[in-house]
């Protein structure tokens, strides 16, 4: 991973919506303000939905890497 | 925040769910379960047929008889025999004693092995997540349906009650 300080891991392979964003949520809940999760999916539809869903939220989403197959998102938590 | 409208309230979505076929089922709950995740206030009215799916337990069915638009995939075999579409005359279908828990099981096995969550842990994850579960009173008296068949965290209210929470809500979706 590399550049960010991942405070927790969330494994949301096989998962499809609205799975991903809502295991999301419930995960935030257990980091404090400024820490990251890292979460991983394997639906191509958390793409958009991350994206949408940090901006709904307001947290941070620090980077949403496309790798094929494996979709990994880092988001901050800011509030 | 940029998940409220800007004067510090949170987004709200207002949905009515009319239907309780299985397929019906999904589109609340997953609506429902999406806009909580993402810090809005979330409400379901539930009226007519969609009012069963409060009950404790669920026991939604699917029929494609008279649901053309409905694919006919088995959720086993190959992934050729998988994307196989099993078209059935309606004369049929009709006929055959068991055909909707026959549909109903391959459904439900299919988007478990697709991943989808089931319509019970969708509407357990709103339940988690404050959705407000509204029955219509109107549709328990013309049915025959008690609170106690219900969820505890079901609540049971009017139309007006509903469109009093509805004039309020940014998306309004009837389903």
């Amino acid at each position: 991973m590399g550049e960010f300080t991942v405070n927790k891991e969330l494994d949301c392979k096989g998962l499809l919506c609205p799975m991903p964003v809502v295991k999301t949520k419930k995960a935030m809940n257990d980091l404090a303000v400024g820490e990251v999760l890292e979460m991983i999916s394997t639906d191509p539809g958390s793409m958009p939905d991350m994206q949408a869903w940090a901006k709904q939220t307001g947290h941070e989403l620090l980077e949403a890497k496309d790798e094929g197959n494996i979709f990994r998102f880092f988001i901050k938590k800011t509030h | 925040m940029a998940g409220s409208t800007g004067n510090g309230k949170p987004k709200r979505l207002a949905l009515i769910s009319s239907k309780g076929t299985l397929d019906w089922a999904y589109p609340p709950f997953i609506l429902a379960s999406a806009a909580a995740a993402m810090d809005w206030e979330v409400a379901i009215f539930f009226t007519f047929y969609g009012l069963p799916l409060l009950k404790k337990e669920l026991d939604a069915k699917v029929s494609p008889l008279g649901n053309p638009a409905m694919p006919m995939k088995m959720p086993f075999g190959s992934e050729g025999f998988q994307n196989i579409n099993w078209p059935m005359p309606n004369i049929l279908m009709a006929n055959i004693p068991g055909f909707e828990s026959a549909a109903t099981g391959l459904m439900k096995k299919m988007f478990k092995n697709k991943g989808v969550a089931s319509v019970e842990e969708l509407r357990d994850a709103c339940v988690e997540m404050d959705v407000r579960l509204i029955g219509c009173q109107m549709t328990m008296d013309v049915f025959g349906f008690t609170k106690e068949e219900f969820i505890d965290e079901a609540e049971i209210a009017g139309a007006a009650a509903f469109l009093a929470y509805a004039a309020e809500a940014e998306v309004n979706l009837f389903i």
